[in-house]
């Protein structure tokens, strides 16, 4: 387990009980108590330390070296039935996006999601969770596939954004993220999206447009990393927690701003802490968002996602 | 012949974009530096009639010539900014509207109004990049979606002049979710098989691209527009080498398909008149 700086309290936490379970098998004395008083107080800490999470620390949470990415839900949500489908038929396979079938609780599902890599040459594989133009039109075939047979779309949100690159730009990034909000906004099929680590900008909108878009608890959505809107408006990488409180970035913010539909709770201490916790309880949400959708009227639907979007935004005449 | 010769061109930013002065009697092209006259710069629809250069120009100047005789009904002429997340960096976002509605007398971003085009009703929406550089705030995007329900209502074609850098950071969330709206107002357009026409102009980047700029039924651009998703900066600090000449303008776009044709200010209108009559089966009269 790697630690981040403000997790030091749970750090020595976690080492003092295991050098009192290390003892307690060792020995023959009888430690049971004070390996339960130990648990105690750490659950104790995770808690009041979760409750006190600043903006930045949330964001530094939604990018934790331990925290599982895209595919670990889907293999484990689905209990091993994910089976990926590749390609957009025009370019390449885009590995930073990734799609296919599974089950979940005996209903089928067609997932999407950006995904990041667990090792520098996976990182580089799936380059670092930034889709390319390629990436976002094989998530758009992918989900006119679910249209065609009426299946319903789930999107796991996990991106740094949208790639940057020459060849993106050559292959129109632009026209390829406009082009899934478009198609998105009138899929006739159930869409849930659900932000699993950082949820920034186009990069992520490009799979982002729902019938529910959720957010896990320590996970973040904006307009702009954090770091970039620091460079852009302080002018000095410095700043970022400032601009991570200023951008209202948080789930808690997201949903107060009604730009969000709801918050999927994270395991005590976030995600990293119990992954297989984490996972359970969101193959269990989707089951239970999407039985509340699957009956819908499809012209419904769609005119109340597009009236949902419609309504975003504040303004005074 | 010299030691030195300039490969790259040299500073070009024009002087009303440095300081505030009042507009002279006399109009130097930014590119060549030609001077001519104010009243011809004009009559030249603010294009260099030596280099083709096309200056910068926002929906006042962009509505004095495409309705017919410059005559247009505003839509929601008041709707202004807030201040939602109460964002604040070196300065207050509230100050900073304050400071720029002053200094440019718009209220945001954004004008549209509808009109004739060649004797078409048509509603039209143009970016102000004046105004916080063209940013799409909440407002923006209020407004891009009531000129669409006008579309929408009055059976009319909606065209968008884009001209922006992209999202407006000080509505963090609201104003990404403007590109969802937007998009998503487009939809209906289609649906209702209402031609929408999509002018990209210097400079169309970010969130704008990445949403209604990209979704035309055609999309056209002015002449040498800067034009792309990522800006020119972060691609190069992306791949860490120097761009590609005439990389991420109009020509540039065009050559990879993402542009239906590229249009001098000029000719324009009259590109537009004749795209809508054809797709509408309406011959001129």
């Amino acid at each position: 387990m790697e630690y981040l700086a403000f997790e030091a309290p749970i750090r020595e936490m976690d080492e003092q009980l295991e050098r009192t379970r290390a003892m307690a098998q060792e020995s023959d004395v009888d430690l049971s108590a004070a390996i339960a008083a130990l648990e105690q107080s750490r659950t104790d800490l995770l808690k009041s330390m979760s409750e006190h999470l600043t903006a930045w620390q949330r964001v530094q949470l939604s990018r934790h070296p331990n925290r599982p990415y895209t595919l670990a839900y889907l293999n484990a949500m689905t209990q091993g039935t994910f089976s990926e489908l590749h390609g957009d038929r025009h370019v390449k396979d885009d590995k930073a996006m990734v799609g296919g079938w599974g089950w979940i609780n005996g209903e089928s599902y067609l997932f999407l999601g950006q995904q990041k890599g667990i090792n520098t040459k996976m990182r580089q594989l799936r380059n670092f969770g930034m889709a390319n133009p390629e990436g976002y039109r094989k998530a758009l075939r992918l989900m006119k596939m679910a249209e065609k047979f009426q299946r319903p779309v789930v999107c796991l949100i996990d991106t740094p954004g949208a790639f940057p690159g020459l060849e993106a730009e050559e292959r129109g990034q632009g026209e390829a993220i406009a082009r899934n909000i478009f198609e998105m906004a009138k899929l006739r099929t159930p869409v849930i999206c659900i932000i699993i680590g950082e949820g920034a900008s186009g990069g992520a909108l490009g799979i982002g447009v729902g019938d529910r878009v959720l957010m896990l608890e320590n996970t973040w959505y904006s307009v702009i990393s954090p770091e970039s809107c620091s460079s852009i408006l302080w002018r000095s990488w410095d700043f970022k927690e400032q601009a991570a409180e200023a951008l209202k970035l948080t789930a808690n913010d997201m949903l107060a701003n009604g730009l969000i539909d709801g918050i999927v709770p994270e395991p005590l201490g976030g995600v990293h802490r119990n992954p297989e916790g984490m996972f359970a309880s969101l193959a269990e949400t989707i089951d239970r968002e999407y039985r509340a959708l699957k009956d819908r009227d499809l012209d419904q639907l769609v005119d109340e996602r597009i009236e949902k979007f419609c309504a975003m935004g504040v303004v005074n005449e | 012949m010299g030691w030195f010769k300039r490969t790259k061109e040299g500073i070009t930013t024009p002087t009303e974009e440095k300081k505030d002065s009042p507009d002279g009697l006399w109009h130097m092209c930014p590119k060549c530096r030609v001077v001519v006259n104010t009243d011809d710069h004009e009559a030249a629809l603010w294009t260099c009639t030596n280099c083709g250069h096309h200056d910068g120009i926002d929906a006042e100047e962009y509505f004095s010539f495409l309705f017919d005789n410059g005559e247009f009904t505003e839509l929601d002429p008041n709707m202004t900014a807030v201040d939602p997340l109460g964002f604040e960096d070196t300065k207050k976002y509230t100050d900073r509207l304050e400071a720029t509605r002053k200094k440019t007398g718009l209220k945001d971003a954004l004008t549209s109004g509808y009109g004739t085009l060649n004797g078409l009703p048509v509603t039209i929406a143009c970016m102000n990049f004046k105004f916080i550089g063209g940013s799409m705030g909440s407002v923006v995007g209020e407004k891009i979606a009531r000129a669409i329900d006008h579309s929408l209502k009055n059976k009319q074609p909606f065209i968008m002049i884009s001209k922006s850098g992209g999202a407006r950071m000080m509505e963090a969330a609201f104003s990404l979710m403007q590109m969802a709206k937007t998009a998503a107002k487009l939809t209906l357009l289609d649906k209702h098989r209402i031609p929408y026409v999509s002018v990209l102009t210097d400079p169309t980047t970010g969130g704008v691209t990445a949403s209604y700029a990209m979704l035309g039924d055609v999309n056209i651009a002015e002449p040498n527009a800067l034009i792309g998703f990522a800006g020119p900066r972060v691609v190069k600090e992306t791949i860490g080498k120097d761009l590609p000449d005439g990389f991420q303008t109009s020509e540039f776009v065009l050559e990879h398909g993402f542009l239906d044709f590229i249009v001098e200010r000029k000719n324009m209108k009259n590109k537009i008149g004749d795209y809508l009559r054809l797709v509408g089966n309406q011959p001129a009269e």
